[in-house]
């Protein structure tokens, strides 16, 4: 288990390094001069100059990539140009609200898609299996920002039961947050849920299929039982597989819906920076986001690995 | 004392008819056999005794166990019979277990189910029925996954389920089949074992007819869905009243009439062969281990020789197989063909590549299912530089078509469109295009019904005479070696423990190995 | 043989919206360019069929050419996802465990690490925003879909016998990956593909949306979103429309990939 971690963990590192790498490149070296980029068509050579001084352009690339990294391992992302106060003080403020919504909708969709997978599974072909599957066909087309628009019509202009958007901060009390953390949530969570709950579905139908389900019921257990002991461990392999991959659909998702819902998030931060050219924010708050993804699949593999005994014990 | 009493017992699935007025008694602490060739609706009895039917079946008849009609049982009073009154165990030990629970939790629920007991309780007697069974607590402590065991010691696991409760009833679909020779003896024995010892009746399901001689008092013998004759082994095997009965009886021990020629000159060359693996290492700064699949081996095969070479599973025969047809390189010695020698890849010129064909296990596999008969034989034209027309090379093609037997209309079908043995055939014909010197047949007829198997024989004993052919025949499976070949290699742990003409080496086997062999494989007592 | 019937509605769906797309390019109910504001915001009438956005300009015309916009770029996006994935996939499956198998795998994991957006957001930083960014960072990220999707079918079949004799034959990893594998997997591809192609239509949309995709004046179905949500409590029309178009589309494609895996798998096929 320990030599899998391992492996796990150096592979990590490995896939941060080259992914800082490409960032770095994308966003330091291929515009050309970044802060010309920055100030825009109209900037003096004088203040071009400036901005070189104070972003260290002037080093050569190497110098400035082992600098940015270092300063990442230390915690110092930087100083944002267009706000002038360090990026991990603006990514602090922005993550007590992207994280959270992250989570919310991750919890919503696998704890809605499991059962419901299971329910499909086990009535295979019955109108309840039908109903499910038109429904995540349905839900697996929405467009998760399009869904949060019509959460908008019905809950909000219809129904007045949720704000239209906007997010109080967590000192209005937890429950304001969380309510106004709802609706996104759940336009995230739908599409999610729906390809979790399909996955869910075919894992446990191929499972039942194997033979050690037969022999449980020459045991004497019960479908039911057979199913609880034997199929539910098996099949939970492959979903959470899914639920690794699904995370990075999740994060691309939530940068959007935080558009729709004009909640203060990173993702709205990244737009930002985009719009004001502020490349120093767009560089950081990328790499984080890689960072989660990678850190989310770092703990499946281990959650795979507590589930299978097999890979313990691989040679 | 009879303890099952099936009669009239007729299944459907979907609508057509499987099985039709199976009627059969089972005597307390008795064998009962049935055997019969594919398709022949075996399992199902077994599945219908136990109802586990696959959806869309319908059974009717009834079946009694101790006076008891298992057939009018509700689903959850059957599933109080199952494994308390009856265990089952399958063929294929390798994926009947569940492979994220330990063997001795999942021994122990077969105790949870029917009766309350405590944790600890239940552990102690899955130890106690493992150690029956004859894995002892100091190899195979009750926390071991199932991929930490071999074929035969997951059998035993799976047995210890079946028998965790002492079932009067045990029902045993092929239990044998999946493992090798010596293994699929010692489970036979801890099965006959179990019903002299404990008293249980057993319900033996197999194809093999020398394991029913050996094992069971009574047999029936089925064909597509009928039980066409019934009654105790000795008695039927010794009058085969039946017509089928006597088929099959003869196709299992059938031996194609061969012409023994004078041997030609040596043409296949084997020299000190040694074919290692890199194993991965077992920690980051560990020395990389090697893992010797195929240690030293030396032999010579004559033109218009019939060579066996037999071991048991991961003994190294199909590596070097891969190594005698250049697929894989060697760490030491040489391998000579005609002369030359053999080298892997591109080292190997055609002109050789086209002196050796192969022949594959499984008639499944062996074909791109998406090209049809004509492009399938027509693969090894690749290797002819002569310039063929493509008329020139359809005749071919029909040609050697009809000479294992098939229509050259055959040609415009794809390959799903024929069964098992005629897959074979077409494989054969692909061999056989290019009028190669040496064939290797690598467990060429392992996966075929033994009717099926007796005709392939009979069909390669023909052609080795019509064009001079030799043969490699590699097999796990003695009978057939035995009935093929003139000269015998045995293999085990990567080495030829012993070789010789083969009627010698199986009247008198020198070696140990080669004895345990000979003695653990069932054989059917001589007709007198 | 029949047919599944799914495959009949996911076809007429796909159908209609690529019939609306070519269309477009000879003839719309009106010029989506030319502004009229005297017409603007008007509720679906018989001339207006679908009604008018907030410049004035026909709603459906637009959809028409979002339609356009949408297939266009999630057309080309699986293209560059299949020639440059497939390929890798084989050449990765051919050497099973070899160096270039694990760069590729490596490369792959690195590629799923940055989700399509933030390659989007990469790209725009850097480049502006634009279609062509669009279908790179869509693109891109199919790469590694259809290098994964081909590895794992190429080195089941690695195993077969058939495989064994061809090399017997004497044919080499080149010849026996685009003889035997390719076609072998090549169902499993146009599956897959139109999976990819529907996750296009969605991202694509997203893209536009923030304002990432096609920029205007060409309209995309993501573009008339983000318009929309200012009218979205006086004219929920705007904001439902374009996203039904959308949602039909990928239904109509996901159908059509059910339909066609069933149809093509004989494994599926025997089962149902």
């Amino acid at each position: 288990m320990l030599r899998y971690a391992t492996e796990r963990l150096a592979s990590l590192a490995l896939t941060l390094g080259v992914a800082s790498l490409v960032i770095f490149a994308a966003i330091e070296i291929i515009p050309g001069d970044p802060a010309a980029y920055m100030l825009g068509l109209n900037a003096g050579p004088d203040a071009v100059e400036a901005l070189r001084r104070e972003l260290g352009l002037i080093e050569n690339p190497v110098t400035r990539y082992i600098s940015w990294v270092g300063g990442m391992l230390t915690g110092d992302f930087g100083t944002s140009y267009t706000y002038r106060v360090p990026v991990s003080e603006l990514v602090a403020a922005r993550a007590v609200v992207s994280v959270p919504l992250a989570l919310y909708s991750l919890t919503l969709s696998t704890v809605i898609a499991l059962p419901v997978g299971m329910i499909a599974a086990s009535r295979r072909g019955s109108l309840t299996d039908l109903g499910i599957m038109g429904i995540t066909q349905f839900g697996i087309a929405v467009p998760n920002f399009w869904f949060a628009m019509l959460l908008v019509i019905l809950f909000s202009v219809s129904l007045r039961w949720f704000s239209a958007g906007g997010f109080p901060g967590w000192e209005a009390g937890l429950v304001a947050g969380l309510k106004a953390l709802t609706l996104p949530a759940v336009a995230l969570a739908l599409p999610q849920a729906s390809i979790l709950s399909r996955i869910m579905r075919s894992a446990l139908i191929e499972t039942l299929t194997q033979d050690y389900i037969r022999t449980a019921r020459a045991k004497g257990l019960s479908r039911r039982q057979a199913v609880i002991n034997h199929a539910l461990r098996n099949a939970l392999i492959p979903v959470l597989t899914i639920i690794g991959l699904q995370f990075s659909f999740l994060l691309a998702g939530a940068i959007i819906i935080e558009n729709v819902f004009f909640l203060p998030g990173l993702g709205r931060l990244i737009f930002q920076g985009i719009t004001q050219r502020d490349l120093i924010v767009v560089e950081s708050v990328v790499m984080l986001l890689v960072f989660a993804v990678v850190l989310v699949n770092f703990l499946v593999d281990l959650a795979y690995a507590a589930t299978d005994p097999r890979l313990r014990t691989r040679r | 004392m009879c303890l099952l009493s099936v009669k009239n017992l007729n299944l459907t699935i979907d609508g057509e008819p499987i099985l039709v007025d199976i009627s059969f008694e089972v005597q307390k602490g008795r064998t009962f056999g049935i055997v019969g060739e594919s398709g022949s609706g075996k399992s199902l009895t077994a599945l219908s005794l136990m109802g586990l039917l696959p959806a869309g079946s319908r059974r009717h008849g009834n079946a009694e166990l101790n006076g008891r009609d298992l057939f009018s049982l509700s689903e959850k009073e059957m599933c109080a019979v199952r494994g308390n009154e009856i265990g089952m165990i399958f063929q294929e030990p390798m994926t009947a277990l569940n492979p994220v629970q330990t063997i001795g939790s999942q021994v122990a629920e077969s105790l949870f189910v029917h009766k309350s007991m405590d944790r600890s309780e239940a552990m102690r007697m899955a130890r106690d029925r493992l150690d029956r069974v004859e894995l002892p607590a100091s190899r195979f402590p009750l926390d071991l996954y199932p991929h930490e065991l071999s074929g035969g010691q997951r059998q035993r696991v799976c047995i210890a389920m079946a028998i965790a409760l002492r079932p009067k009833l045990l029902v045993a679909d092929e239990p044998s089949t999946a493992l090798d020779v010596s293994t699929q003896s010692q489970i036979l024995r801890l099965l006959k074992s179990l019903v002299d010892e404990e008293g249980m009746s057993l319900v033996l399901i197999t194809h093999d007819l020398a394991v029913i001689s050996e094992m069971a008092e009574e047999v029936a013998v089925m064909r597509e869905g009928e039980i066409v004759e019934r009654g105790a082994t000795a008695t039927l095997f010794q009058k085969m009243s039946h017509a089928y009965t006597k088929k099959l009886f003869a196709a299992t021990s059938h031996v194609p009439v061969r012409e023994f020629g004078a041997l030609g000159e040596s043409l296949l060359n084997l020299k000190d062969v040694v074919r290692e693996y890199t194993l991965p290492r077992r920690n980051l700064f560990g020395q990389p281990r090697k893992f010797r699949a195929v240690d030293g081996v030396s032999f010579t095969l004559a033109k218009r020789e019939s060579l066996g070479l037999v071991g048991e599973s991961g003994c190294g025969k199909t590596t070097l197989t891969r190594a005698i047809l250049g697929l894989d390189g060697l760490q030491a010695g040489e391998i000579r063909l005609a002369g030359e020698s053999v080298e892997a890849g591109r080292g190997l010129s055609n002109d050789l590549r086209r002196k050796m064909q192969v022949v594959f296990q499984d008639p499944y596999g062996s074909f791109n299912p998406r090209h049809k008969v004509d492009r399938l034989v027509a693969e090894p034209f690749h290797l002819s530089d002569g310039q063929l027309t493509v008329q020139e090379k359809r005749e071919q093609v029909a040609c050697v078509l009809g000479e294992v037997g098939l229509r050259s209309s055959d040609m415009g079908k794809y390959i799903h469109e024929f069964s098992g043995g005629q897959r074979q055939r077409i494989a054969i014909a692909r061999a056989l295009l290019l009028k190669p010197e040496l064939i290797v047949l690598d467990e060429a007829v392992s996966a075929l019904d033994v009717s099926i198997r007796a005709q392939i024989l009979d069909l390669l004993a023909a052609l080795q005479t019509t064009h001079g052919l030799s043969y490699l025949f590699i097999s796990h499976d003695l009978t057939v070696v035995k009935a093929i070949t003139d000269r015998v290699l045995v293999m085990q742990d990567g080495k030829i423990v012993e070789s010789g003409r083969t009627p010698e080496v199986f009247e008198h086997p020198q070696h140990e190995y080669t004895r345990a062999l000979i003695e653990a494989a069932p054989s059917i007592p001589k007709k007198r | 043989m029949r047919l599944p019937p799914v495959l009949y509605v996911g076809a007429f769906l796909s159908l209609v919206f690529l019939l609306a797309a070519f269309v477009s390019f000879f003839w719309t109910p009106f010029a989506v360019e030319k502004l009229n504001v005297a017409h603007r915001l008007r509720p679906p009438d018989p001339e207006y069929v679908f009604g008018t956005d907030h410049f004035g300009r026909d709603v459906l015309s637009m959809l028409m050419i979002g339609a356009r916009t949408s297939i266009g770029v999630a057309v080309v996006a699986v293209g560059v996802g299949m020639a440059f994935g497939v390929p890798l996939g084989l050449v990765a499956a051919a050497n099973r465990r070899g160096l270039a198998d694990e760069l590729i795998m490596r490369g792959n994991d690195l590629v799923f690490a940055f989700p399509s957006l933030l390659i989007a957001i990469l790209i725009t930083a850097v480049f502006g925003p634009s279609a062509v960014n669009a279908i790179l960072a869509i693109g891109i990220f199919n790469i590694p879909v259809f290098a994964r999707v081909s590895r794992g079918a190429a080195l089941s079949l690695w195993t077969l016998d058939f495989i064994l004799s061809a090399r017997v034959s004497g044919k080499g990893t080149f010849r026996i990956s685009t003889e035997h594998i390719l076609p072998n997997i090549a169902n499993l591809l146009i599956v897959q593909g139109t999976i990819q192609f529907s996750l296009g239509i969605i991202a694509e949309a997203g893209l536009s949306y923030v304002g990432l995709g096609a920029q205007p004046p060409t309209p995309s179905w993501g573009r008339m979103l983000a318009d929309a949500q200012t009218f979205i409590f006086t004219n929920p029309r705007l904001a439902v429309l374009p996203g039904l178009a959308i949602v039909l589309m990928v239904i109509g494609l996901n159908l059509l990939g059910d339909g066609l895996r069933d149809h093509l798998d004989p494994r599926v096929r025997r089962k149902r």
